[in-house]
């Protein structure tokens, strides 16, 4: 039976199969994304077909253009205090939902809930929330810490945080979630072993549970670093990259100056930028969570 | 832990505080929407007399039926493309061996690493040429090349998987390979398909920047593009702008709480990609 079927020649689906996703892919990706790459290059103003090669100057002047550079320290920010943050609250989250409490099935569908909502929206509702007349102020003054009340989006200090709050309060449900699916996928067995030999919680998570939940640890980090990295709507929706330039990231300047200064090559430029980041980023982390994933298995 | 001891309740009263702290924001929202603009009580002190006339108001000035129906149309249709193209492109690139298809693939991959920041303004300027811009046929165009590395590779990782008997039979059956991709390959492939229209579908509603390039200024708007130019038109009037954001929540959450068992394992899904 088996020296019939490796004799039989397999049928290997047709080339022409790749077409149709290949041409959508090269017309929408692959040659818009070439084409930005020439156009970093140049000084093209995005209307006029006539634009000279400038060489490295777009580069060149971003490290002499102080919002470029707080932009691109910006985004690095957001993207590790999201992923620190997030992560940690979805797993406390997920361990807190995997237990025997009786509303563990309202509480996942209710905090995993914003994570379909708009982000536009969600962001437009947290603009209002933390404004000088907004629920969080009110909150604060009816527990008696009226002292606090500001105008949250408006302190340059404090301004990015909010973003980050507001980040945070969308998608904790969807890094618990995957959280769920990596705890729900290790045998009961093994906490009942691991709780038998007398491991405390805090041991037990750290060497039984957390070396199992390697897939989706590693999921969780990949998604929220590069969404991160990439965040525009939220930014845009609420504080625009101000005040000042207080919260502009790299995605807020490219907009910027490419729909309201006409600096298609210099924005473009910074997209670059902002895919060597996101490749270093990726790069790194696929060398670092792979090894540990198999060092776990 | 498999009895439900005093520890467990305890448990249970800090989840529920905190899901009650995650709920806040909507209270404020759902409190505000029904909060006559005269009304200048503290946002978080339940509304007295409730009226739905800003709802109807947000309704007919944002022009959020068109939206919708825009919303509907786009994200149907290319979530329908992207899963078309990209499975059947998955089959051969998971079959094959071939240099041809490594290289393909990998080409492909390239995509998910790309931030379509550095492919929006070129693109932009392809589809103003094109003269698209202003129609949502120019998204539908977008989606459906943007999310088909991402499905790809879902589709892959699960084609890989999959014992090619099935196939085989089918084409020593007479099946030709799209016959048998049809019938035999893609109905196997269902889990990953939810997954990939979870994810898609969500993706492509929720999206803001592209179509805030593409439509704006003209008549035709998604939902998040409508709502944008109200709060725009309407800075602070925020009683007007929360019935309209409600109003943009609601299909969303009902699609949510109906399929929230196939939406909350597609978004998990990936882990298993």
């Amino acid at each position: 039976m088996t020296a019939t079927r490796s004799r039989r020649p397999r049928v290997t689906p047709p080339w022409w199969f790749v077409a149709p996703a290949m041409l959508l892919f090269a017309f929408v990706v692959l040659v818009p994304s070439a084409r930005g790459l020439y156009y970093a290059f140049t000084d093209w103003d995005g209307l006029d077909p006539e634009f000279s090669f400038v060489g490295l100057r777009n580069f060149a002047d971003m490290l002499d253009d102080p919002n470029a550079l707080r932009a691109v320290w910006h985004t690095i920010l957001l993207a590790m205090a999201i992923t620190v943050i997030q992560n940690g609250i979805g797993l406390l989250l997920a361990l807190g939902v995997t237990t025997l409490i009786k509303t563990r099935n309202v509480l996942r569908v209710l905090l995993f809930a914003p994570a379909v909502v708009t982000p536009i929206v969600t962001a437009y509702l947290w603009r209002n929330l933390l404004g000088p007349d907004g629920a969080v102020n009110s909150l604060l003054g009816a527990v008696g810490l009226g002292s606090w009340e500001q105008d949250w989006l408006g302190n340059p200090r404090l301004a990015l945080w909010m973003i980050v709050l507001v980040i945070v309060w969308q998608f904790a449900g969807y890094s618990m979630v995957i959280f769920l699916a990596g705890l729900q996928s290790i045998p009961r067995e093994i906490y009942e072993a691991a709780a038998l030999d007398g491991t405390g919680p805090f041991r037990r998570f750290w060497y039984v549970v957390r070396p199992l939940l390697a897939p989706a640890i590693t999921i969780n980090l990949m998604l929220s670093i590069i969404g991160g990295i990439k965040l525009f709507d939220q930014v845009y929706a609420l504080t625009g990259g101000g005040p000042g330039h207080a919260t502009d990231t790299i995605s807020t300047l490219i907009y910027k100056d490419a729909f309201t200064l006409g600096e298609f090559g210099y924005s473009i430029a910074l997209a670059v930028v902002l895919t060597v980041i996101v490749a270093i980023v990726s790069a790194g982390q696929y060398s670092v969570l792979s090894r540990n994933e198999r060092a776990a298995s | 832990m498999t009895r439900y001891t005093r520890r467990t309740f305890l448990l249970e009263m800090a989840m529920v505080a905190v899901a009650i702290v995650f709920a806040f924001p909507v209270y404020v929202l759902v409190n505000l929407a029904l909060r006559a603009p005269s009304d200048t009580s503290s946002p978080i002190r339940p509304t007295a007399a409730p009226t739905l006339d800003n709802f109807t108001q947000a309704w007919q000035q944002a022009g959020l039926g068109g939206a919708l129906i825009n919303s509907v149309v786009v994200t149907t249709v290319s979530v329908l493309i992207v899963l078309a193209v990209s499975s059947l492109a998955a089959y051969p690139l998971a079959r094959s061996t071939a240099h041809w298809s490594r290289g393909t693939f990998l080409l492909i991959m390239l995509g998910l690493l790309l931030p379509f920041q550095l492919a929006s303004l070129p693109l932009y300027q392809t589809i103003r040429d094109l003269g698209l811009l202003g129609s949502v046929w120019s998204l539908v165009l977008f989606y459906s090349g943007l999310q088909v590395p991402f499905t790809t590779f879902l589709y892959v990782g699960f084609l890989r998987a999959l014992p090619r008997d099935f196939e085989d039979a089918a084409s020593i059956d007479g099946c030709s390979p799209l016959e048998s991709f049809r019938f035999v390959v893609f109905p196997m492939l269902k889990p990953v398909t939810v997954t990939a229209l979870v994810l898609n579908a969500v993706g492509v509603w929720n999206d803001f920047f592209t179509p805030l390039l593409y439509l704006s200024g003209s008549d035709h708007q998604t939902m998040p593009v409508a709502i944008a130019g109200f709060v725009g038109q309407y800075v602070s009037d925020w009683n007007l702008i929360f019935a309209a954001l409600l109003i943009s929540v609601v299909p969303v959450l009902a699609v949510y709480l109906a399929l929230q068992r196939s939406i909350i394992n597609g978004f998990a899904g990936g882990l298993k990609g």
